[in-house]
């Protein structure tokens, strides 16, 4: 089963633990709504899209409020440091949450006292702390963007905010920061890099690309890299091997993003409403 | 100087620059990193002068570090993305996306830490002369990330 971590934009909010269910244009855990327009909320409900198209159980889901104070973080690093190692999920995907590394050295120790270690996901802050902890090789998945992968290619850089500017974030040069940030160990086992072209790769280098449909606009759409991180997250849950599940993914955010015809002043809800149709399509195509 | 959060070193850079300091926000030295963090540089002399200042703003720092090799430098790089219609600045890790006949600003997107949700929700839908700036309600390095991003476009939008 997939469990799936991360924050809402909403100080208040508490912390809940639970299935997660997709209703019109929101997601509910336990008896909390929570409207879908960005950060893990779009991840959440591209994964259950995804679920549900495929047939299978809803993931978990572990949300709390945090603006960015880091005191929501906090308390689920805690709760999910206290909780995981008795949990038997098959997938991890963590996401929206302040990096704080003694928090995730916790948590690290807390996964490895589960009784088979998770495949693990992190994208957004949680993919920073990975990284700037010197842990990134633990992990099975980082769905870095460009500016990202640019910051797992600079050894010195802690956050994005200080990659170096001889580090450029250039689409021509991708080949070169993927293979920088396996020397230097900041990569997980794969890179599915999110950009003009998307990317799987690993320590070998580039596996696939995948660069159609195109729409521009997509990069200035916030939360379509989540969708991304919630598509593939679901499919290895449905026992793709990551490559497989990465390939499809790329192809079906790509999809449905091209089917909600979109302009740079969309928003993300519009895309995750077509994922069903994107991926049968890309799964019919592999029949 | 180094302070509980991002949010803080805002305000206290934004008060020390206001009383005419000379002062750099940088990254913290390798050894006192702790994750999204933001330090400000100050001349060593004047250490007592700017603590006095920033104890009477309610605004001290938590710690005081000698700093001896180089500190990191915050991005400097904006890359522009015109898609006609509408106007992308990206700083970092940071997008900015404003429709250009109105100033509205249509979408935030990249960033990771947990303020980005927040952000985006409090200024799409604005236009960038009513939108708050992420210096104001920002607290990570993202949120610092933004500003830049915005201060960027006011720029590029400005007659």
């Amino acid at each position: 089963m997939l469990a799936i971590a991360g924050t809402v934009p909403s100080e208040g909010f508490p912390l809940i633990d639970g299935e997660i269910i997709l209703e019109d244009n929101h997601i509910r855990i336990c008896d909390e709504y929570i409207s879908i327009n960005r950060g893990t909320p779009a991840l959440m409900a591209a994964a259950i899209k995804t679920a549900e198209t495929l047939g299978q159980p809803a993931p978990f889901g572990y949300l709390i409020g945090d603006i960015g104070l880091g005191k929501g973080s906090r308390r689920l690093y805690k709760y999910l440091t206290d909780h995981l190692p008795q949990s038997d999920f098959q997938i991890l995907t963590f996401h929206y949450l302040q990096p704080i590394v003694h928090w995730h050295e916790r948590l690290q120790q807390a996964l490895h006292e589960m009784k088979k270690l998770p495949i693990l996901i992190a994208d957004a802050g949680f993919m920073y702390v990975a990284k700037m902890s010197g842990q990134a090789p633990m992990y099975d998945l980082f769905t870095p963007d460009i500016g990202e992968l640019a910051f797992l290619a600079d050894e010195k850089a802690p956050h994005p905010f200080y990659t170096r500017g001889f580090i450029l974030h250039d689409e021509n040069r991708v080949s070169d920061l993927i293979a920088r940030a396996y020397t230097h160990n900041n990569a997980a086992r794969f890179l599915l890099v999110k950009g003009k072209q998307d990317y799987l790769a690993s320590r070998q280098g580039i596996l696939e690309t995948v660069d159609s449909p195109v729409e521009e606009a997509l990069e200035a759409i916030g939360g379509t890299g989540d969708t991304l991180t919630g598509i593939v997250s679901a499919l290895i849950d449905s026992g793709m091997s990551i490559p497989e599940a990465a390939v499809v993914a790329m192809k079906a955010n790509r999809l449905a993003g091209f089917y909600a015809k979109p302009t740079p002043a969309t928003q993300v809800m519009e895309i995750i409403q077509h994922i069903p149709k994107a991926l049968s399509k890309i799964l019919e195509k592999r029949v | 100087m180094v302070f509980e959060n991002t949010s803080e070193v805002i305000q206290a850079e934004n008060a020390l620059k206001r009383e005419g300091w000379e002062i750099r926000v940088m990254g913290p030295p390798p050894e006192i990193q702790s994750g999204c963090d933001l330090i400000i540089e100050f001349p060593l002399i004047e250490e007592l002068n700017i603590l006095r200042m920033l104890e009477n703003e309610g605004m001290p720092p938590l710690e005081i570090v000698p700093v001896t090799s180089p500190l990191l430098q915050p991005v400097d790089l904006f890359h522009i993305k015109d898609f006609g219609e509408y106007l992308m600045v990206r700083a970092a890790n940071m997008k900015l996306t404003v429709e250009k006949a109105t100033g509205n600003i249509v979408n935030v997107s990249g960033g990771g830490c947990p303020d980005v949700p927040f952000l985006a929700c409090e200024m799409v839908g604005h236009t960038l002369a009513d939108a708050p700036s992420p210096r104001e309600i920002g607290h990570t390095l993202c949120g610092y990330a933004l500003q830049l991003a915005f201060e960027e476009m006011q720029r590029q939008c400005s007659p």
